[in-house]
């Protein structure tokens, strides 16, 4: 029983001292994110502290202006700690509350948000998966594809985004679910391309050979040598994918009217001149992002150790 | 001597290049018998692995006639006539070694019972037995050259064509898997058609030894072995093996005399 215990205590400090060794490198740069951040928020609110200070004919001393900088209603910079408690009230205290899908709740609009990235970022993957194997077994269209691909990558999302919207209004798509969808697709498509173009040609002359020496058919060698080979390739750009996805319906939300997603709300927040409500916004839609890399990240771990591809 | 397993008749081949034409092949003309261990033997450059990949139909002779099996090598290839085995191992990392020998078999349609039936079966053959379930990384790369072999015999052709197979593996693993291809050879009865730039080598292992020299790639000397069939490796120390080593070496050199 003894020994049975200690060697659980070990596995758990063995388990928790790679966690650390992975953490430690994450929240150190988190931690210098932080504090250029309270150092920026200081130096940047400082002029309206002394402003007002200067109008009620006061002095700060260092430590009084410091506090002066830390909890404006309307900062040029807010202070993390201020983001971090708007995120909690649009957030964590709306579910506590019940609310949790109230138009207030940065739930809902999260989620408005992420049902469309991923709906824009299945259609994107199909139709880059569909180009990749179409420039692949196909000169023609190598040489007419491709370069099309690269100029709509060359074309400003922010220009295109309201035409595909009208568009889409003018040829009767009502609501602007796919026009969001569309754009974000438009987005995450080309890295999807790019990277399965190469993923499918990874196979050597020598592994073509040897599929030729057992006559294959073409789709025999498609799907047990290009398709196998070219999963880590898949998976490298799944994860550029996802993050272009929610770029794509950020923006996608900002230009078009939307009142729901993190978009609408950022814009919201311009407009209204709550400095506060767009960065809570802009952080909720990067820690989206980074749920969303981690979740894509995972699946690759899983899927390449199932095929024994990863070590 | 009625019928040969790969015949050979003036055979040609000439690369279009922008630097003008290439003769990879010229006037070559061979027949190899059924059972024969056959090694080719020649400086880069003088068509020995083209001559191998006319057989397996990976090249098209652009002259001269070929045959294989009384085929075309294209009827040939598709009537799946020949295992061929390459330089690098080229297992898929993404299967196992039994799944990576299962390979050919999933493609020629063969049954489940039948597959895992073959996979045991050639296991065996090149002594990997138990080495089913690993992955390709997980063996050293003369283990993975065996799976590659086992791969080639999976389904039992007739003819294996082997493209320097041990070309990139040290001395003494070599040595090994030389004895253990001869016990093969023996065992299956098998026409092998083996490239190599190996003198050792070439003499050891076979029946038949073709000297080949570049510029245009030719035939320079074709060798009948003396050796007996039984070849332990000591056999390399034998007065046979020494004189048909120095006659290769021969060939070899007279290849080279019209260079520069």
């Amino acid at each position: 029983m003894h020994i049975l215990c200690t060697t659980h205590t070990y596995a758990y400090g063995a388990w928790l001292g790679k966690l650390m060794k992975r953490a430690l490198p994450v929240l150190t740069v988190l931690a210098v994110i932080v504090g250029i951040w309270y150092l920026g928020a200081w130096r940047m609110n400082m002029p309206w502290a002394l402003q007002q200070a200067e109008r009620a004919e006061q002095t700060l001393s260092t430590g009084e202006l410091f506090k002066a900088t830390m909890n404006q209603t309307r900062p040029r910079v807010p202070a993390p700690h201020q983001v971090a408690a708007e995120l909690w009230s649009v957030t964590g205290e709306m579910a506590i509350k019940g609310r949790a899908m109230s138009k207030r709740s940065f739930i809902y609009h999260g989620w408005v948000t992420l049902r469309t990235t991923l709906t824009g970022f299945a259609l994107g993957v199909t139709l880059g998966i569909l180009g990749a194997v179409a420039i692949t077994y196909s000169r023609v269209s190598e040489m007419s594809l491709m370069p099309w691909a690269i100029v709509s990558q060359t074309i400003p999302i922010v220009a295109l985004a309201p035409m595909i919207i009208v568009l889409s209004n003018a040829v009767g798509i009502e609501g602007r679910g796919v026009p969001k969808a569309i754009i974000s697709a438009y987005l995450c498509y080309f890295p999807v391309l790019v990277g399965m173009v190469k993923g499918l040609n990874a196979p050597g002359p020598q592994q073509l050979d040897l599929l030729k020496t057992y006559n294959a058919s073409a789709a025999q060698s498609f799907f047990k040598l290009r398709l196998p080979a070219s999963m880590p390739y898949l998976f490298t750009s799944l994860k550029v994918a996802i993050a272009a996805a929610l770029v794509g319906t950020i923006v996608g939300e900002l230009p078009t009217g939307a009142i729901n997603g993190l978009g609408a709300r950022i814009l919201i927040g311009d407009q209204f001149g709550t400095p506060l409500a767009i960065w809570a916004a802009l952080i909720a839609a990067t820690c989206l992002a980074g749920v969303l890399v981690v979740v894509i990240g995972g699946l690759q771990t899983v899927v390449l150790r199932a095929m024994g591809m990863a070590r | 001597m009625d019928q040969s397993v790969i015949s050979a008749r003036d055979l040609d081949l000439t690369f279009q290049t922008k630097d003008g034409p290439v003769h990879a092949l010229k006037g070559v003309s061979l027949d190899i018998e059924k059972g024969d261990f056959v090694s080719f033997i020649g400086p880069s450059g003088c068509g020995k692995t083209t001559f191998l990949r006319c057989i397996a139909a990976l090249e098209q002779p652009t002259g001269g006639s070929l045959t294989v099996n009384g085929l075309t090598p294209e009827e040939a290839r598709r009537s799946r006539a020949y295992g061929y085995v390459f330089q690098a191992a080229g297992l898929y990392p993404w299967r196992t070694i039994a799944g990576n020998i299962k390979l050919p078999l999933e493609i020629m349609g063969f049954s489940r019972e039948e597959r895992e039936a073959r996979v045991n079966k050639v296991l065996q053959l090149v002594d990997l037995e138990g080495f089913g379930g690993k992955y390709p990384w997980q063996l050293s790369g003369g283990m993975q050259q065996r799976a590659s072999i086992a791969r080639a015999l999976a389904f039992d052709a007739d003819i294996l064509l082997m493209d320097e197979p041990f070309g990139a593996l040290d001395e003494i693993v070599r040595d090994h898997l030389n004895e253990q291809l001869l016990a093969l050879w023996k065992r299956t009865q098998k026409t092998i058609g083996f490239v190599t730039h190996s003198i050792p080598e070439a003499v050891y292992l076979s029946t038949k030894i073709v000297v080949m020299s570049p510029r245009p790639g030719r035939i320079s000397d074709v060798i009948e072995s003396p050796l007996p069939p039984e070849r332990p490796l000591e056999i390399r120390d034998s007065k046979e093996f020494i004189e048909v080593a120095h006659r290769v070496r021969e060939g070899l050199r007279a290849g080279h005399s019209d260079d520069d």
